[in-house]
């Protein structure tokens, strides 16, 4: 075996996360390792532990420490990145020395813009000691408001997850930045499946602060929905009006993410590509009511106010009114372009109205509803056409109300034409995915085939 | 500890020939590499042992210990430059435990007596917290101990040991290559080196070492034209569990050029009828469908709904309903669970619950026949191995992708044996009237108990009286699983047969990535339901 000495290993806190202190005293000590032009560490360090069931039975459960700690050591235009988890003085120079040596060989990257001085970052407050501090004994409690139904119940199986995160990240370069971010997460998702096989029902949340996760909600929710899918009838494929529950406009809205960066607009292989060249920004794209902005400091998001750079991240306004108004420009692409760099459309926010589900659903005389989606993939990039499933809890609406269960679709639709399609939209909530997303209504969504899964 | 060791190389692989679509694997029978000199280092060896007692000191009635480094290694380009260089190095330490039935685990990154020590005294309290919640105990099938083996997978150069230099040159080399084809504008291209030293002991007394490598190819070539584009890749070339000889006999200079002038015929090519047709699926395209529709929907914690929550279900359920009992195919197809095949991406030698895997027919002459599982799960199926004559004995598909995740049932190497007669992909074109022959994995998605299908290509041609007429685009097949394989008509022979395979397979909560390789030869399917894709 070929393990470097760590017998010196730096102890961590308590709460297994590196302190602001102890990430500025690590990247000082890499920089004060280099001998190259430039250097940039980013650090993560994370604590994560979790429970898992399935089958009404505790499967496995574990809580793991870890650190990442990226080096980026750059000759000229040279460069090349090396990640390690050893916080040693040993380790760290080995891998420092490990990615000089490889910046050396490796061939000029023309796109290197040199590394950014100190910047000023907006405050997210992400971290919640409620979280940070949530015990094994904590997690199998949870786990019970599902398990302790549905084994009463005896016509239902339970399976979920519960995974609570504190993580620090840190960025550090040679031209003086400093950036640290430290957050709390707690993930909680459960699928209940009838025991006959015929039903299935999920739901999720998440938040920063332990004490705003609601496990019991969920596990009714998604009791409630398995029970009220049993038995499903099948529909013809074709096109129908469709409600989203946020959850499922969180599986498709996204998908818009990749095709906003600029460069692969400005040189023609994207959607927001126009024919004959140039891009699509300042044209009507979607349905006028439908505003997508990407803020690290929404409270419904509370993201990481930079990116791996240490660059700002601030509030992007892709689209409003429909209109998309800008690209996603890296620094690099920037610079070319003469445009200021933006980061990516990261996490992302859909408004464009207020209507809760329960008054989407009220106002749809025929309708579909779906629960989340699965396997999404896409089909082809030029229209952002995507392939995937419904799952757990999809229902037909008739006259206001679920009517009754239906089996699954498969569809081929593109979040591009399903909002241009928008009939209504509702009040944005934090999906189990982490983004800002409302329920919506769009007709002619398009379902291609029946599936037979439950 | 020690200081870094070389390790011994093996002799040398079979030579293989390069394809237009990438290397095919090994022969499947040859034998599995042996080494000498590869040992589980002392220090490693009194960390793991430390782990163990310190886990029983606390009251683990069983546990298993896992320190490995996990070694990454990538290199991306586009056009003519180099966009990134990214090497990883991590070390640690994952200690699972039993405790009255009950599972706990904990990782740790502190390689000290002391840091290994707390760590299995985590797990066992975690084991203990998640008592109030349990009323079922595991229990595992006996596994004999595998005291001080090693293993070393079918590579023969270190890609670790390639400088940086020669892996970007052979990269802007093939794309220079791609950019000469007509409207090719775009090429990226990568490199993707995996390197472990895995060490695993566990209370039963196993001592296990080994030394495991992969490798991947990817580039992909984008023309684009008309205000439209299209892309051929980015996977080319079949990632395998072997070196940087593997790299070497993929060409991807001369085969780039051939790669970039697909792109060119596909930007150009007519979108496709919708209807029925004859489908001849490539090993490179077939090997994804196998994954998804055999490989998942056959392991049994998926059949006993333990992946409920996020991979899903399985239609080969329940067991006592499904096993020995339907009928997956025609009589002719087999389908066999390894970790044996050589150069293979999920071949290993023991499985991370010290276990030496076998290898077992999941489908025997188009019947289901097993489950792939686990130590904990063969138990589950003790009434249909006593109805076989056969022992409860684990087949070996235990996995985690680092010391830092707790291992569960991944994939073996599922694979769909050749046929008796030795048929080309040729061979099976000229025999059909109507149909579409389909290369390159490309858009897959399938619903979580793995029934409805949909499978796109990178490369579709049209076949017109046992002739290719040219390429299509917008090509998918809509598939229900148990109609697809019995539509199977026609195998390719031995020589026909290779290895497509995955990086990065997902699976698990926290998620995990595992990789994993599916033989095949090409095979058609008769009849298929074709849509047109494309909706410009």
């Amino acid at each position: 075996m070929s393990f470097p000495k760590r017998l010196i290993e730096p102890v961590l806190a308590p709460d297994g996360v590196l302190t602001r202190e102890e990430a500025q005293d690590l990247i000082a000590r890499a920089i004060r390792f280099s001998k190259a032009d430039a250097i940039r560490i980013h650090l993560q360090s994370t604590r994560e532990s979790n429970i898992r069931f399935a089958a009404n039975q505790i499967s496995t459960a574990g809580t793991s420490a870890t650190t990442s700690i990226r080096i980026q050591s750059v000759f000229g235009k040279r460069k090349a990145s090396v990640v390690t988890n050893s916080r040693t003085d040993e380790g760290l120079r080995r891998a420092v020395e490990q990615a000089e040596a490889l910046a050396r060989l490796a061939p000029e990257d023309p796109e290197y813009l040199g590394e950014l001085g100190p910047q000023q970052y907006v405050a997210v407050p992400a971290w919640f000691e409620s979280t940070a501090a949530v015990s094994a004994e904590d997690r199998a409690k949870a786990a019970l408001a599902a398990l302790a139904p549905a084994r009463a119940a005896r016509d239902l199986t339970v399976a979920g997850f519960l995974v609570t995160t504190a993580r620090a990240t840190a960025i550090g370069n040679s031209a003086g930045l400093f950036a640290w971010h430290r957050s709390t997460d707690a993930n909680y998702t459960l699928t209940a499946r009838t025991l006959d096989g015929t039903g299935s029902g999920w739901a999720g949340t998440t938040a920063n602060d332990w004490a705003a996760l609601d496990v019991s909600g969920v596990a009714q929710r998604a009791i409630d929905k398995a029970r009220a899918s049993r038995n499903p009838v099948a529909l013809e494929p074709g096109r129908y009006t469709v409600i989203l529950e946020p959850d499922a406009t969180s599986d498709l809205v996204p998908l818009m993410a990749g095709a906003l960066q600029a460069r692969a607009a400005e040189e023609g292989r994207s959607a927001f590509a126009k024919a004959g060249g140039g891009t699509k920004v300042g044209e009507r794209i979607v349905d006028e009511r439908v505003s997508l902005v990407s803020d690290p400091a929404d409270p419904l998001i509370l993201g990481t106010p930079f990116d791996a750079e240490g660059m700002p991240l601030g509030r992007q306004q892709w689209i409003e009114g429909g209109v998309l108004r800008q690209l996603a420009y890296p620094r690099y692409w920037a610079s070319r372009q003469g445009k200021a760099p933006t980061g990516g459309a990261n996490t992302l926010r859909l408004d464009g109205g207020t209507q809760s589900l329960d008054e989407l659903i009220a106002a749809t005389a025929r309708g579909i509803l779906v629960t989340h989606c699965w396997y999404i993939r896409a089909v082809d990039q030029r229209t952002l056409v995507y392939t995937g499933l419904t799952r757990d809890g999809t229902f037909l609406i008739e006259n206001g109300k679920v009517a009754r269960p239906i089996k699954n679709f498969r569809f081929n639709e593109s979040p591009l034409f399903m909002l241009n399609n928008v009939e209504a939209i509702g009040r944005p909530v934090r999906t189990a995915g982490g983004d800002a997303m409302p329920p919506i209504r769009v007709r002619d969504f398009s379902f291609t085939s029946l599936s037979d899964a439950v | 500890m020690t200081t870094r060791r070389t390790f011994l190389k093996t002799g040398s692989a079979a030579a293989v020939t390069a394809a237009v679509i990438g290397p095919r694997g090994l022969p499947a029978s040859a034998p599995r590499p042996q080494t000498r000199g590869l040992y589980t280092d002392p220090a490693t060896r009194e960390l793991m042992m430390e782990a163990l007692d310190a886990a029983r000191r606390a009251g683990a009635t069983w546990a298993d210990v896992r320190i490995s480094r996990n070694r990454a290694n990538s290199i991306q380009t586009r056009e003519r430059q180099v966009t990134d260089v990214v090497d990883a190095d991590t070390i640690g330490c994952g200690v699972r435990v039993l405790v009255d039935g009950c599972w706990g685990f904990a990782a740790t990154e502190a390689l000290t007596r002391p840091g290994v020590g707390t760590a299995a005294q985590e797990a066992v309290a975690v084991a203990r917290a998640n008592r109030v919640a349990q009323d079922r105990r595991v229990t595992l099938a006996q596994a004999p101990a595998h005291k001080d083996v090693t293993w070393k997978s079918a590579y023969e150069i270190d890609p670790f040991t390639v400088p940086v230099e020669q892996k970007a040159d052979l990269l802007l080399r093939a794309n220079a290559e791609a950019l000469r084809a007509p409207n090719v504008r775009f090429v990226n291209s990568g490199l993707s080196f995996v390197k472990e030293e895995r060490n695993y002991a566990n209370t039963d007394g196993s001592v296990i070492t080994q030394d495991y490598v992969r490798s991947w190819v990817t580039l992909a070539c984008t023309a684009v034209g008309n205000g439209d584009f299209a892309t051929r890749g980015p996977e080319v070339v079949q990632p395998a569990g072997r070196g940087w000889e593997y790299v070497l006999e993929a060409d991807i200079v001369t085969n780039a050029r051939i790669w970039g002038e697909e792109a060119a015929e596909k930007l150009k090519a007519k979108s496709v009828e919708v209807g029925r047709y004859d489908l001849i699926l490539h090993p490179s395209q077939l090997f994804l469908t196998i994954h998804e529709t055999i490989g998942h929907a056959t392991e049994l914690d998926r059949a006993m709904g333990y992946e409920a929550n996020l991979a899903g279900t399985s239609f080969i359920s329940p067991p006592e309903q499904v096993l020995g009992a339907l009928k997956l195919g025609p009589a002719f197809m087999n389908v066999i669970g390894n970790r044996s095949e050589r150069g293979a991406l999920s071949t290993i030698g023991y499985d991370d619950d010290g276990v030496q895997p076998q290898d077992f027919h999941i489908v025997k002459d188009g019947v289901f026949v097993d489950y792939q599982t686990t130590r904990e799960q063969a138990p589950w199926l003790e009434w249909w191995y006593t109805k076989q004559g056969r022992p409860v004995q684990s087949h070996g598909c235990s996995y985690a992708q680092s010391w830092a995740d707790v291992q569960f049932q991944r994939m073996p190497n599922v694979s769909l044996q050749p046929g008796d007669r030795d048929l080309s992909w040729n061979d099976l074109i000229a025999a059909t009237d109507r149909g579409i022959a389909m290369i390159g994995r490309a858009s897959y998605s399938i619903d979580q108990q793995r029934y409805n299908g949909q499978f796109g290509a990178q490369v579709c041609y049209e076949i017109r009286n046992g002739r290719i007429t040219g390429q299509v685009k917008d090509v998918a097949y809509q598939m229900r699983s148990p109609e697809f394989w019995n539509s199977l008509d026609m195998l390719g022979g031995r020589s026909s047969y290779m290895h497509g395979g995955t990086f990065n397979d997902g699976k698990g909560q926290p998620g995990q990535s595992n990789a994993v390789s599916h033989g095949c030869p090409p095979a058609r399917f008769r009849n298929q339901n074709v849509i047109n894709t494309g909706r410009a």
